[in-house]
């Protein structure tokens, strides 16, 4: 408990160091997911930009990325992270290859939630002549805004999973801090601090995307 | 003098679906159409499920793409206009839906809006069109309500209301009642009646029930696998359809024609030949006929019929079963048929 207390700053430093890599990854992977997301869905066959080419090539890729587990996916990234951040190390690198994991994860909850959208209304907006552009930010993204929230909240807990293993690649935060001083150092108190930390941080994201998905579909 | 340009005039026009499964044929939805539809009709496209009533009505504001042909609005063809170009076509024609299809993410004033968004249209504007016609379908009060909180028949209404904001000349109707009960269905069809004769809209309906033909419809063309096997003025069809899917379609509306089981049991009960007649009180006279059968002696009996009603006008069929010799009958149905339709059941 003492060693606890000792380690406060470098504690809430790790937990901003978190809170700033996993903020930081929903933005941009969440972005990231909602255009290839939009893509899927958009040039899938039936669908109003149809495009066989463009459609196989999202799809494989998501289909390929998604399932690498992301320890490995972390190293094998490693040159492309280079190219763009610099540094394959720091919190900056991290938070591009989080970035990157999340947008092919989060694409395809996209595409998923989007299909939810049923295709009636979208041939309603056709019939009065709304083009591609209108009907994405008019009928698709307001329909499947409860579930796509859903969607949201949901990959907050994977970014928070992917945020811990910071730790290996010269990054901070939780994770980081948890093995450096809990688990290297053999201290359970300073260990279950930061899974204590972790786990009310998802509660309360859990709970707010719960509210506002809720209050997106009126119920 | 010229006739007036039809509002909607479809030429040979195909609609072919390339095979899903490789392999497959191809299936042809529509195959060489050709209608036209005058400004101020109600034009009923009835058929079975799959006859391709959908995809053709989804041809006229080119949701879907021909394959083959003209398709005229006003006139002029839109069948190879690009994307962009129908934008303008489309507010021009109003569509309504078996499933409603209203943006549950809005209320219902929005929904009704929405086309006078994606016309451009005035926020001033679009409030008093909104209105006006949330007022014509009788939902003022539900201006602020979302989709989901309203009855099947209301939402309709919202839809009728949303295809028609921007005063378009022809409204599309794909099996509009077909999740509607009963008297909601005639709710609505009074409703796009009054759209008809107050906003003098060109409706274009498509149903598989006859009762929807009957009530709204002034013309009505019959499709079956993809062609338009017969068309015409309601009365003429129902009173006297040509062709055997027609006349089951009327069989299901109009009182008086025997189906098929129920002529398996006419035919059991009966020992004589069984003979339809079709009466259409402008044409034929009742009296007249019955007296050609009489003459012979032939001895008669009504085993079926019934008394229907067309836009004011009746019409009707009986069913009856002859005993005589053959000769004499034969020649007594030649002169039957000189006044009306004898259809002879075997
Ligand atoms: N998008 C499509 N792809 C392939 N075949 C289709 C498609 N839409 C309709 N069809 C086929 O075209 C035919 C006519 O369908 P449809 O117009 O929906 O008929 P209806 O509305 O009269 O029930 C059917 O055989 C149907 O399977
Ligand atoms: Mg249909």
């Amino acid at each position: 408990m003492d060693s606890l207390i000792n380690l406060l700053p470098e504690f809430w430093k790790a937990t901003g160091e978190t809170l700033y890599i996993v903020g930081l990854t929903l933005l941009l992977g969440g972005f990231g997911g909602l255009v290839v997301g939009l893509g899927l869905y958009l040039t899938r066959a039936g669908s109003i930009l149809a495009n066989r080419p463009v459609f196989g090539v999202l799809n494989v890729l998501v289909n390929t990325i998604r399932p690498i587990p992301f320890i490995i996916f972390l190293a094998a990234v490693q040159p492309l992270t280079r190219a763009v951040v610099g540094t394959g190390i720091g919190n900056n690198a991290m938070i591009f290859t989080i970035a990157l994991a999340a947008m092919f994860a989060m694409a395809r909850i996209v595409e998923q939630n989007l299909l939810t959208v049923t295709p009636g209304v979208i041939e309603a907006a056709r019939s009065v002549g709304a083009g591609p552009v209108r009907i994405i930010f008019t009928v698709l993204l307001p329909e499947a805004l409860g579930p796509l929230i859903l969607g949201y909240t949901f990959i907050f807990v994977a970014l928070v999973d992917m945020s811990a293993v910071a730790g290996y690649v010269g990054g901070g935060g939780l994770g980081a801090f948890a093995l450096l001083y809990g688990w290297r150092q053999f201290d359970p108190v300073v260990t279950w601090a930061a899974v204590l930390l972790i786990i009310i941080f998802v509660q309360v994201v859990q709970f707010l995307g719960n509210r506002l998905a809720r209050k997106a579909l009126r119920r | 003098m010229t006739a007036p340009t039809p509002l909607v005039e479809l030429r040979n026009v195909s609609k072919v679906y390339p095979a899903t499964v490789k392999g497959a044929p191809d299936v042809t939805a529509i195959d060489d159409v050709s209608i036209s539809i005058d400004a101020g009709d109600v034009y009923g496209i009835i058929g079975y499920s799959g006859a391709g009533k959908s995809t053709l009505v989804r041809l006229v504001n080119v949701l879907e793409r021909s394959t083959a042909g003209e398709i005229l609005i006003d006139g002029r063809d839109v069948a190879q206009l690009p994307e962009r170009e129908l934008r303008p076509v489309r507010l021009g024609i109003g569509m309504i839906f078996q499933q409603f299809n209203l943006l549950n993410s809005r209320t219902v004033a929005r929904n009704v809006a929405y086309p006078l968004e994606v016309a451009g249209r005035e926020k001033a504007d679009r409030t008093t069109r909104v209105a006006e016609m949330l007022d014509f379908v009788g939902l003022a009060d539900k201006a602020g309500a979302y989709p989901d909180q309203l009855s099947g028949g209301q939402k309709q209404r919202v839809g009728i209301a949303r295809a028609l904001a921007s005063s378009p000349a022809l409204l599309l109707a794909d099996e509009a009642t077909s999740a509607l009960d009963p008297e909601t269905t005639h709710e609505v069809l009074e409703l796009l009646k009054r759209v008809n004769r107050e906003f003098g809209v060109t409706i274009i309906v498509i149903t598989h029930e006859m009762d929807v033909i009957q009530t709204l419809a002034t013309k009505v063309a019959v499709m079956d696998q993809g062609r338009i096997i017969e068309r015409g003025d309601v009365f003429d069809v129902f009173s006297n359809p040509q062709q055997a899917a027609s006349a089951r379609f009327v069989s299901t509306v109009v009182k008086g024609l025997p189906s098929r089981p129920e002529l398996e049991v006419l035919r059991a009960r009966h020992t004589g030949r069984i003979v339809t007649l079709a009466f259409r009180s402008d044409t034929v006279d009742q009296t007249q006929v019955f007296g050609e059968l009489s003459r012979d002696g032939i001895a008669f009996q009504v085993v079926y019929g019934g008394i229907n009603e067309i836009q004011g006008r009746p019409f009707g069929h009986l069913t009856l079963a002859l005993t005589g010799d053959d000769v004499t009958i034969d020649a007594a149905l030649d002169r039957v048929r000189a006044l009306t339709t004898v259809t002879e059941v075997r």
